[in-house]
């Protein structure tokens, strides 16, 4: 019944989700740089890429991998980035619920930061769409991101077998994360928690198998959620 | 890295299940429920509890100058994240990070 307004959905989705290009080609492409330089084969770069496809999570893992750290605190690493998925899964709940079990079960595996943000931006502008046409609008975005995340990884990769270790590519991750810090910064109870997060990682560094990390997430955590209510409570929170 | 092929490929499997559970919570098993304010608000802050520690001891003592401070290093992550915090782009952040880097490699031979 409503299928070519499904159609213009997904076109309308797709156009929508054709600038984030920028941002996830240069990303997968460092990502398949610093997978083969930490030692993983084309295959398993592509695995990861196209199993996981969560951007901050998988530089995560790969650190850890890289540190050889158990693989359950690997896990542990992973997940807590990914954490705030769970959020977002509960945001497009009340959007996308009722679509068939299959939809959902795709839209769930292909969910990330972009296709949440302007997803969840887009129902809320027009409460007049359906659920289908809320899926399809999603699924339009997905389609224009995830193949250029996938090919910019498969160039990263290629390209990274290439590269002389001279070119200190042992810092692309370092960079990385900090080109992914330096933005996710934009409140006051963000800095804390990054701050404790610095802080608690270097004190509870001697902690085996990088277990300081998790120690350290879960202070940086309870910082930033204590600072935002004290700024609820003095009405400086926006 | 000291991986087996096999436990490359486990990892990657458990982190994708763990992550596609995460995803499915609540768009395929909990539904339209309200999460409690309070797990929100501790939510929200999972990246930067996570990445801002895992980078720390990267910068300050880097696997590659065997775990000493390395002034190109330090200086290329202070300009990745003064410029990641100022323009909140991610591409101007890592290029100003990789060619800071290249540059005071260069200068300092």
């Amino acid at each position: 019944m409503t299928t070519t307004s499904s159609k213009s959905q997904f076109l309308h989705g797709l156009r929508t989700g054709l600038p984030f290009i920028l941002v996830a080609g240069p990303f997968s492409l460092l990502f398949g740089v610093v997978a083969t330089e930490a030692g993983l084969n084309l295959l398993e770069v592509m695995g990861f890429t196209s199993i996981v496809i969560a951007g901050a999570a998988q530089f995560a893992a790969l650190q850890q991998m890289s540190d050889n750290a158990p693989v359950i605190v690997i896990l542990a690493t992973a997940l807590a980035v990914n954490l705030r998925m769970a959020m977002y899964s509960a945001a497009l709940a009340p959007h996308i619920g009722k679509a068939p079990l299959w939809q959902r079960a795709l839209a769930s595996f292909f969910l990330f930061d972009q296709n949440y943000a302007v997803g969840v931006l887009e129902f809320e502008k027009r409460p007049d769409m359906t659920p289908q046409e809320k899926i399809s609008f999603y699924f339009g975005i997905t389609c224009a991101i995830v193949p250029a995340w996938i090919t910019g990884t498969y160039i990263g990769a290629v390209v990274g077998t290439a590269i002389p270790p001279e070119y200190a590519l042992d810092f692309a991750l370092p960079i990385t994360f900090l080109s992914m810090i330096g933005p996710a910064l934009r409140t006051p109870a963000h800095i804390a928690a990054a701050f404790v997060s610095v802080l608690a990682a270097l004190i509870f560094a001697f902690l085996p198998y990088n277990m300081g990390l998790m120690v350290a997430a879960i202070l940086a955590m309870m910082t930033g959620a204590q600072v935002e209510t004290w700024l609820i409570a003095r009405g400086k929170w926006s | 890295m000291d991986m087996t092929s096999g436990e490359i490929w486990l990892t990657i499997a458990l982190v994708g299940i763990g992550t596609y559970l995460v995803r499915f919570s609540f768009i395929g098993i909990i539904g339209d429920r309200e999460m409690p304010e309070w797990v929100l608000r501790h939510l929200r802050y999972t990246p930067v509890a996570v990445l801002p520690g895992l980078v720390a001891p990267l910068v300050l003592w880097p696997a590659a100058t065997q775990g000493q401070p390395d002034p190109a290093r330090l200086a290329a992550a202070c300009a990745a994240f003064v410029v990641g915090y100022f323009s909140k782009n991610f591409i101007w952040s890592a290029a100003a990070g990789i060619g800071t880097l290249f540059l005071m490699l260069w200068v300092l031979g």
